[in-house]
């Protein structure tokens, strides 16, 4: 059986409807990816699934006893609150040292132990979120754009660790990317979704979909046209760059 | 013992501190500082209408703060920014308050009392007045420790665990009210937020732990409030302001101490 299934679900902020009948399943295992451009209600999505806001019509159908872990787009930590890596990761309760120890060695940081968490770097601090995501040894992985800010190098080696978390918990992944040349490499699944789900199938299947042609622009097809992508997409969606800050704030 | 008026005095400051300690650093963490204030400054509308009907001023003071901290939970976010918004609805809170007490004919108050508290005129009854409420906020804030803080780490990181975070904040907007209302004798209105912040902000250099922040700045309210009033009654100086006095100098003491170590 599935571990979520989102059904004709439609969410709307005030007059504006960010999301109208998008349904999706995650199976146990996979990892799925849901692209689309800026303001297409990708974090409404994910905000959608941990009932962080109630959607208008539709609903989030989880397993029964279905476990989540859900690392956050970014987290501002205010300097004023000192905390440890240790402590932030105790923080659900109930959790012993084996497992600070073992969320941190799968997420691939496990020397951070007892460092202030307002000293990490932009890379050190997304591998703490993840390892805070796996201390309660979830079946499902929510990230929402858990790159953000990383560098080329330190986002492939984060999405990489992913991969080695799938490998090693069989946990699912449901994520959001910005960086479409992930999607060729690292998914099972992906989800082209802007308001609605516009398409969806293997990266392959997706990257030559007229639906998302439109969307993303023709490239030379394959990796390298979502590569390039990732490039302009900036001034190619200029009008799209609304919703999506907002969402997340 | 408790017949001693100094002794009195030094009982309540602790007891307010006690409370002050976990709820200010909160109040420092999720940068509510002048939603603290705006809180203390509607009190005095508080006091004046306790007054008119002849209420207990604790019940008055508590039940005015809670509705000023409601309205604006309920108003940030809808067009005006926070600052602004703080800024109108504390003064206005402040300014009819002051004007409500006016009317107020027979009784013959004193409003500095109020507005800077008179921690030496603490009577038995307001002792226990102030325990228990420091007890029962600190009773709260102790309970919902954890989702308190992840709440405070990250709104979307609470829903996915399970908390709801606008509930933790109705747990905060209540535990501020019950701290107002306890610790309007003993620093005044104008004054309740320096007892939030200033302790909490000078534990900061000291701590590495949420826990650790709390539990200094615990020691750091107290220490203020029982050196704060010994220097009031050998200086001959207002003991509410004394007591934010030392308070403020620790939190330089503790800043200067912390620049040292970034220097090593």
């Amino acid at each position: 059986m599935s571990l979520i299934q989102v059904e004709d679900l439609s969410v709307r902020y005030g007059a504006r409807t960010v999301l109208s009948r998008v349904s999706l399943r995650v199976e146990p295992s996979e990892i799925v990816t849901i692209v689309g451009p800026n303001g297409s209600g990708k974090t409404s999505l994910l905000r959608a699934i941990i009932g962080a806001i109630k959607p208008l019509q539709g609903r989030v159908v989880q397993a029964s006893s279905l476990k989540i872990g859900y690392v956050p787009q970014k987290l501002h930590i205010d300097e004023t609150l000192p905390i440890t890596v240790s402590r932030f990761l105790k923080l659900p309760g109930g959790v012993t040292a084996a497992d600070i120890d073992y969320a941190l060695t799968q997420a691939g940081v496990p020397e951070l132990e007892k460092a202030q968490l307002s000293q990490l770097s932009g890379g050190q601090f997304q591998r703490v979120l993840l390892a805070r995501a796996l201390i309660g040894k979830p079946d499902l992985l929510l990230l929402d754009e858990a790159t953000q800010g990383l560098d080329q190098r330190g986002s492939a080696s984060f999405y990489q660790q992913i991969e080695t978390v799938r490998q090693n918990t069989g946990c699912a992944v449901l994520m959001i990317s910005h960086e479409l040349h992930v999607v060729m490499s690292a998914s099972d699944r992906v989800i082209c979704l802007n308001g609605h789900v516009c398409c969806e199938g293997t990266p392959a299947v997706v990257a030559s979909a007229p639906e998302y042609r439109a969307l993303f622009g023709t490239g030379t097809g394959g990796a390298l046209a979502l590569y390039r992508h990732e490039h302009d997409h900036g001034h190619d969606h200029a009008d799209h760059c609304h919703d999506h800050t907002e969402a997340t704030e | 013992m408790l017949d001693d008026f100094m002794v009195r005095a030094a009982l309540a400051g602790v007891g307010v501190a006690f409370a002050s300690a976990p709820l200010g650093c909160f109040v420092v963490w999720r940068r509510m500082a002048y939603f603290g204030d705006a809180t203390a400054h509607a009190a005095i509308l508080g006091v004046a209408l306790s007054l008119a009907f002849s209420m207990s001023v604790f019940v008055g003071t508590m039940v005015v703060a809670l509705l000023m901290a409601l309205i604006v939970s309920v108003l940030s976010g809808r067009g005006y920014a926070m600052d602004t918004l703080l800024g109108v609805l504390a003064h206005s809170a402040l300014a009819f308050g002051l004007v409500a007490v006016s009317f107020i004919s027979g009784v013959r108050i004193d409003l500095m009392a109020y507005l800077f508290g008179d921690i030496l005129a603490v009577s038995r009854g307001d002792l226990s007045v102030i325990w228990g409420g420091a007890a029962l906020v600190v009773a709260l804030i102790g309970w919902r420790w954890s989702a308190l803080l992840t709440s405070t780490l990250n709104e979307d990181l609470a829903y996915a665990s399970g908390i709801n975070p606008k509930r933790e904040q109705l747990v905060l907007t209540i535990a501020l009210a019950i701290t107002v209302a306890v610790a309007i004798k003993v620093v005044g209105v104008l004054l309740i937020a320096a007892m939030l912040i200033i302790p909490a902000a000078a534990a900061r250099p000291l701590s590495r732990t949420p826990e650790g922040m709390a539990i200094t700045a615990g020691l750091i309210g107290m220490l203020s409030a029982i050196t704060g009033l010994r220097a009031a009654y050998v200086l001959d100086t207002p003991a509410g302001p004394s007591i934010v006095c030392v308070a403020a100098i620790t939190f330089l003491a503790t800043s200067i101490l912390k620049g040292l170590g970034h220097q090593r």
